[in-house]
């Protein structure tokens, strides 16, 4: 008898609080193994955003710390560039990351701020009840666009690996979903290899993570997966950005 | 290959993922049973089909599911 899947010792036991099917709970796991196949638990220090992921600091079994909204690449950058030996991350929502603290995350990258950022987007700002973030899609309704994003009044959702993609000191940037266990895998491979950017020296790293949000969606955990693959995708495709230049 | 699953179950949130994944179809819900958090848990009925494959642990958002290959 072997165990050939046990939850991670980059996790605590501490069960999460997010709502039945959220994909946030996934990415925790993902980020907690790869933390444990680096051997970070002991090394890596977490910033934890305002969003659904604000108890996170409770999840993973590493030292943590709390941000003021959006402000988590702030945070991070004061703490890597005190601590260089240590593995440095944060983990933001699409509203925490791309509205309020949209000029942190672009500047972290723009100094090429030697860390790395999980970023959970999942098109509406969880926490406070689904309103519009940045990244809605055109026609998605959220409680302060009850007739569905109109790109004349709100303009088009904000790419933001894209973007990020355009700032030289970017070295890793990925987008990856989490609707199915194939694209789980894949996801897992992305974010381990913006930990190893970072631990090689090489620069800003973010892996973009397509997630749900069932309760704010109006839709069961199933449905939100296909709604994900069905409408997400289009506007937010899947793939590698930018990777360190040797490794091309 | 034969495996089996084991279910933590009073972590479970009764989402219904892990039931879509499984290639054998074998991951059900109890609507027999409820745990403490109030869901219908996820379950395995013929465990003895089971592949070992991991697919249901790995969609599993709570980490509910253990996998064992027997
Ligand atoms: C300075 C400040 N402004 C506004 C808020 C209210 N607020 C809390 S969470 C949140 C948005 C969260 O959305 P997101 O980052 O997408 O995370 P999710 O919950 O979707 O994972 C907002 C606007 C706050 N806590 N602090
Ligand atoms: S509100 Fe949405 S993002 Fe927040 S825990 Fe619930 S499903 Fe997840
Ligand atoms: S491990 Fe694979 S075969 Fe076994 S119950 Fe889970 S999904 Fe089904
Ligand atoms: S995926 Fe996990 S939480 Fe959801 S029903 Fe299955 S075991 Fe329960
Ligand atoms: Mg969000």
């Amino acid at each position: 008898m072997a165990v050939v899947f046990d939850k991670t010792k980059g996790l605590t036991d501490k069960p999460f609080h997010y709502c039945p099917g959220c994909t946030h709970g996934i990415i925790h796991r993902l980020v907690a193994e790869v933390l444990e196949e680096l051997d970070l638990v002991d090394n890596a220090i977490g910033v934890a955003p305002v969003g659904c992921a604000v108890f996170c600091y409770d999840y993973f079994n590493c030292d943590m710390h709390e941000a003021a909204h959006g402000r988590a690449p702030a945070v991070a950058s004061g703490v890597k560039r005190v601590h260089p030996d240590k593995t440095v991350f944060t983990y933001q929502g699409d509203g925490d990351l791309a509205s309020i603290g949209a000029a942190e995350i672009i500047h972290s990258a723009m100094r090429g701020e030697k860390f790395t950022t999980i970023f959970v987007n999942n098109a509406i700002y969880g926490m406070t009840g689904g309103q519009m973030a940045p990244t809605t899609l055109v026609g998605q309704k959220a409680t302060t666009a009850p007739l569905g994003r109109d790109e004349n009044h709100a303009g088009m959702p904000l790419r933001v690996s894209e973007m990020l993609a355009t700032i030289p000191k970017a070295v890793f940037v990925e987008r990856v979903s989490v609707h199915d266990v194939k694209h789980i895998n894949q996801a897992k491979k992305a974010i381990k290899k913006a930990f190893q950017t970072q631990m090689e020296g090489k620069g800003f790293s973010i892996v973009e993570v397509l997630s749900t949000c069932p309760t704010n969606w109006g839709k069961t955990p199933v449905e939100s997966l296909k709604w994900l693959q069905e409408n997400m995708m289009p506007y937010f495709p899947l793939g590698n950005f930018r990777t360190p230049e040797e490794e091309k | 290959m034969a495996g089996r699953v084991i279910f933590d179950e009073n972590k479970c949130k009764g989402c219904e993922l892990c039931t879509t994944v499984c290639p054998v179809k074998i991951v059900v819900m109890d609507k027999e049973r409820i745990n403490v958090k109030g869901y219908h848990p996820a379950t395995v009925k013929e465990m003895d089909k089971c592949t070992a494959c991991s697919s249901c642990a790995k969609i599993c958002p709570d980490v509910v599911i253990k996998v064992e290959r027997l």
